[in-house]
């Protein structure tokens, strides 16, 4: 489980978030919603600890993200922020080892070079493997990040809006990859995203941010609502049925 | 199209395990050619007949040189590849955070206060450490006051070097301004890097500091391929990212610090060996990168030292030679790559 209590977070005389009180159960796929600015993304950096808040605590499992051992906590939990430029060559398995480096610190062992066969499988890249990462599409290099979080193995998984700059079929693609890692592998999977169609398909529960703090927690089907989504993003929503999942309509 | 799209990534495999299986074989040939240069550097064309006392004189004067010219690869060598590890380009060199700029300014100083004669009479081992510790305290100072703040950056930092180095480098020229023109004509001698002017009794020290350093960085290899990656990804991943930034940079300082109290000022050296070494290597581990650099740099620098001392007679012209066609490689790389 993560436990958000009391969280808080002003940048300069920006108030960013907060107060945040939120619990996100163990299992699944969780999904932050919100409009621009809503500081969906703030609260995830925070609880990946990659960011500190100004007040509260947040923890993930029985780990609090402030005080505990990095290494320990990266066993636990892994952040994959969108934006990943970096100017190393490696090929797509080089990355992929990476992620096992919480647990083998470099020296990989038959069961590091396993999670790595498993992570790469996974998200369909054993034949690109041998690629370096400068000569694949967005797309693929996305993919490429995620394996290295899933071949980290943590219980937990926060990504940051995944499914930017992936077009139709890759973002369906991602998604899926996602729902699956949850259901086959035990994970948890905590997303930000911005198409809320995404989350009403995919997620177990949505979580709705507007001005830093969280507006509705609850089903697809308790917060995907035209009274809900009206209040969030202040522009008129549609909701119809399409299958068992509810589908915003806003483009008028 | 999907069987075109198949062949093309079977390409790429094949390319990419070619490329890395290769490493070995160019690691021991790149090194072969380093040894053979240092024994052409220390056996041709010595005057004195083979085996007699002045041979032995000869060849253990040449020694020192190939003795500096290591440390000097050494330290630029790795000094720059992990410098462009943590600062994440291939583009700077740490000569950016104001090394050479600082190193003017001491020799400056001294010929300033003290005149030309101090310059002779205070060479020697306790000068160079001083210079050392000075240059290495600079950059811990540097880098301690920016970690330390809030909006910590790596750019902030990099431009703080820059402006300081550019101070340093107009507090010099004002000094050289002020010093009488034969005072001015022994400092700027210094000014050049020279591996001429290298002294026995440093090697020892400065060979001492590189192995103390290299076995340092080797056992942080796997964490700098993770710092590598960046901030947030090297936080994921467990890596204090910080504390091991902190780290590499300082063991770059001294490094950087090292040579240049050794031999003078080398801007370009580090990146043509850095560059050269990316090229060869194809990929980023440190695990290969390292030791690349290390054979890279010897060879580059003990090939064209040979060159130019026993060909071309022209052994004090090295460095600025190097800084030439490093300068022009960096040049056209900006202008082929952009600023990335």
């Amino acid at each position: 489980m993560i436990t958000v209590s009391n969280l808080t977070k002003r940048y300069g005389s920006v108030h960013a978030l907060g107060p945040i009180d939120l619990e996100i159960p163990r299992g699944g796929v969780t999904a932050l919603i919100g409009p621009n600015g809503a500081g969906k993304s703030t609260m995830l950096t925070i609880i990946g600890r990659l960011l500190s808040g100004d007040s509260g605590r947040v923890e993930v499992g029985d780990l609090d993200v402030v005080t505990s051992d990095s290494r320990e906590l990266a066993k636990k939990l892994a952040i994959l922020r969108q934006e990943n430029h970096f100017v190393a060559r490696l090929t797509v398995r080089q990355l992929v080892g990476l992620g096992r480096f919480p647990h083998s610190q470099g020296r990989m062992h038959p069961h590091d070079v396993d999670a790595v066969d498993m992570a790469l499988e996974f998200l369909d890249l054993v034949h690109l493997q041998d690629r370096f990462l400068d000569e694949l599409s967005g797309g693929q290099r996305q993919r490429a990040y995620v394996a290295m979080v899933l071949a980290q193995e943590t219980d937990y998984v926060l990504l940051d809006e995944p499914l930017n700059n992936l077009d139709m079929r890759h973002a369906v693609a991602m998604m899926r990859q996602l729902r699956r890692a949850a259901d086959e592998l035990g994970r948890t999977i905590v997303v930000v995203v911005h198409d809320v169609n995404f989350a009403a398909a995919y997620a177990d529960l949505v979580v709705a941010m507007v001005d830093g703090r969280i507006a509705h927690v609850g089903s697809p089907h308790e917060v995907i609502t035209p009274h809900v989504l009206t209040e969030v993003f202040g522009t008129p929503v549609d909701v119809i049925q399409h299958r068992e999942h509810p589908v915003a309509v806003y483009y008028q | 199209m999907a069987d075109v799209s198949m062949r093309a990534t079977a390409r790429a495999s094949a390319e990419t395990s070619r490329v890395l299986a290769a490493f070995r074989p160019r690691l021991i040939g790149i090194s072969v050619l380093a040894v053979l240069a240092a024994l052409a550097i220390l056996f041709y064309g010595n005057p004195a007949p083979v085996g007699s006392r002045g041979y032995w004189i000869i060849a253990e004067s040449r020694m020192v040189s190939v003795g500096t010219i290591l440390i000097v690869a050494f330290c630029h060598g790795v000094g720059t590849v992990v410098f462009h590890a943590v600062t994440n380009n291939r583009i700077l060199t740490p000569s950016i955070l104001g090394f050479d700029a600082l190193y003017r300014v001491i020799q400056t100083a001294l010929v300033f206060f003290f005149g030309a004669g101090a310059v002779a009479a205070t060479d020697g081992l306790f000068k160079v450490v001083v210079q050392s510790v000075l240059m290495v305290a600079f950059a811990a100072l540097l880098y301690g006051w920016l970690f330390s703040g809030t909006h910590t950056s790596l750019h902030v930092l990099l431009l703080v070097g820059v402006v300081m180095g550019m101070g340093f480098a107009s507090l010099s020229t004002f000094m050289q301004r002020l010093l009488t023109p034969s005072d001015f004509d022994i400092l700027t001698a210094r000014l050049f890097g020279n591996i001429s002017v290298s002294n026995v009794t440093y090697l020892p020290w400065g060979g001492l500091v590189c192995v103390v350093v290299g076995v340092v960085l080797w056992r942080r290899r796997h964490v700098l391929d993770v710092v590598a990656l960046g901030r947030e990804t090297a936080i994921s991943l467990g890596v204090g990212y910080r504390r091991e930034v902190l780290i590499a940079l300082t063991l770059v300082a001294v490094l950087i610090s090292v040579s240049t109290s050794l031999v003078g000022p080398m801007t370009f050296l580090g990146f043509v060996v850095a560059l050269l070494t990316y090229q060869i290597v194809g990929s980023s581990e440190h695990s290969r990168t390292l030791p690349m650099a290390v054979a890279v740099g010897a060879s580059t620098l003990l090939i064209a030292y040979f060159i130019l001392r026993h060909v071309f007679y022209a052994a004090g012209l090295i460095n600025v030679i190097i800084e030439l066609v490093g300068g022009l490689v960096f040049l056209v790389y900006l202008l082929r790559k952009g600023l990335r």
